[in-house]
């Protein structure tokens, strides 16, 4: 049966508040998760304040500064600072997005991040994603050819290389799949938005010649079915796409080939 | 400990090769209904009021007759499915199965018992 309640030992404290800074005059409140799988407690929501006027304009720079200037222990990922590696995904005001691309501007009181919900976490703001990515290896997110390597390259019409707008430009930051209900109470067996999309990235390539074995691995009630249309995945997407339509456009070929 | 490799816990059991059929069916009930839906309301909507011979010769007419007959049984197992749907979603192990089994029954029983009232007004 889901758990619609948190287990004991996660269940979150009030954690340590620092001091605000000396002499600014423009002061942020930050509560941040924070959790250490070595100090055997619970996950706290730890209280910073920053001098805004010394601070960058996104969030992620505040959690630099923040891990830079007042507490070296907060744990999180980040790489590109510029939304294209998607390391940085995270629970910001209620939002699963990526931290380096959402402004400072765009909330409106205290700033409250958690990391990506319902997964495990590693520590503080890092989720672990082991699943996540065994399921989009599982979807085979590479070209499959039957035909004899071609002397050049595998053509495509500027039509068919259009077809893929929208689908290629994922980062897996796994912020749609964990903002899914249905994947929150069947991520072991639903593949969830972001490895759907990706299925479908390559189910719609028109040089790839599996088309037909990647849609007998997505026919099931589970792996595919579970999507019940709830478009948090679209409405979450930092980089703006839309994992809920590609999954009816895979919907729509699986009835198309059986009715 | 269990030393399954992630890639093994992500593939699980394979796909079940099925799915396609119910979410077609889901599709089928859920286009009859948007018809039969404001069909019922109008034919039941009419029935209203008289008295019980009024209402026994209103459902002898074959019209609102097979109208109710048929939103009882689409709508039943449209409800089914969505029901089984959500049992899916929440419930895992042997009690979903014994769910699905009770859902099932239930559906079955419930329409069986409006055709039977159905009928006996109708004949």
């Amino acid at each position: 049966m889901v758990e619609f309640a948190l287990p004991k030992n996660s269940r979150i404290t009030t954690g340590k508040t620092w001091p605000k800074p000396e002499g600014a005059t423009n002061v942020r409140k930050f509560q941040i998760y924070r959790w250490n799988p070595d100090d055997g407690k619970n996950p706290s929501v730890d209280t910073y304040f920053l001098d805004m006027d010394k601070c960058g304009p996104m969030v992620l720079d505040a959690l630099i500064k923040i891990k830079n200037e007042i507490d070296p222990t907060l744990t999180f990922r980040r790489s590109c600072r510029e939304g294209i590696c998607g390391s940085c995904a995270m629970n910001i005001d209620g939002i699963n997005t990526l931290a380096c691309i959402y402004g400072l501007d765009e909330i409106k009181g205290d700033v409250k991040i958690y990391p990506l919900p319902h997964m495990p976490v590693v520590k503080d703001l890092i989720p672990d994603l082991t699943h996540f990515y065994a399921q989009h290896a599982s979807i085979m997110p590479w070209l499959e050819t039957k035909t004899n390597r071609p002397a050049k390259e595998w053509k495509q019409s500027i039509e068919d290389r259009k077809k893929l707008d929208g689908l290629y430009e994922c980062v897996m930051c796994a912020s749609c799949s964990t903002s899914c209900p249905s994947y929150w109470w069947n991520g072991d067996r639903y593949l969830g938005p972001a490895a759907l999309l990706h299925a479908y990235r390559w189910i719609i390539d028109s040089r790839d010649e599996a088309t037909g074995e990647r849609l007998d691995n997505l026919e099931d009630p589970f792996k595919l079915y579970r999507c019940h249309t709830i478009m948090n995945c679209a409405k979450t997407c930092p980089k703006g796409l839309n994992p809920a339509k590609a999954i009816s456009h895979i919907k729509k070929m699986m009835i198309d080939r059986a009715v | 400990m269990n030393y399954l490799t992630d890639r093994k816990r992500a593939e699980g059991l394979g796909a079940s090769r099925g799915g396609t059929h119910e979410h077609w069916q889901a599709m089928v009930t859920s286009m009859l209904l948007v018809i039969l839906v404001p069909l019922f309301v109008i034919t039941f909507g009419l029935g209203l009021g008289g008295s019980y011979e009024e209402v026994l010769a209103y459902y002898a007419r074959p019209c609102p007759a097979i109208i109710t007959g048929l939103t009882l049984v689409v709508g039943i197992l449209h409800m089914m499915r969505e029901v089984r749907e959500a049992v899916e979603d929440y419930m895992h192990g042997l009690a979903e199965k014994l769910m699905l089994v009770a859902v099932a029954a239930f559906s079955y029983t419930m329409i069986a018992v409006g055709l039977f009232a159905l009928v006996k007004l109708a004949l």
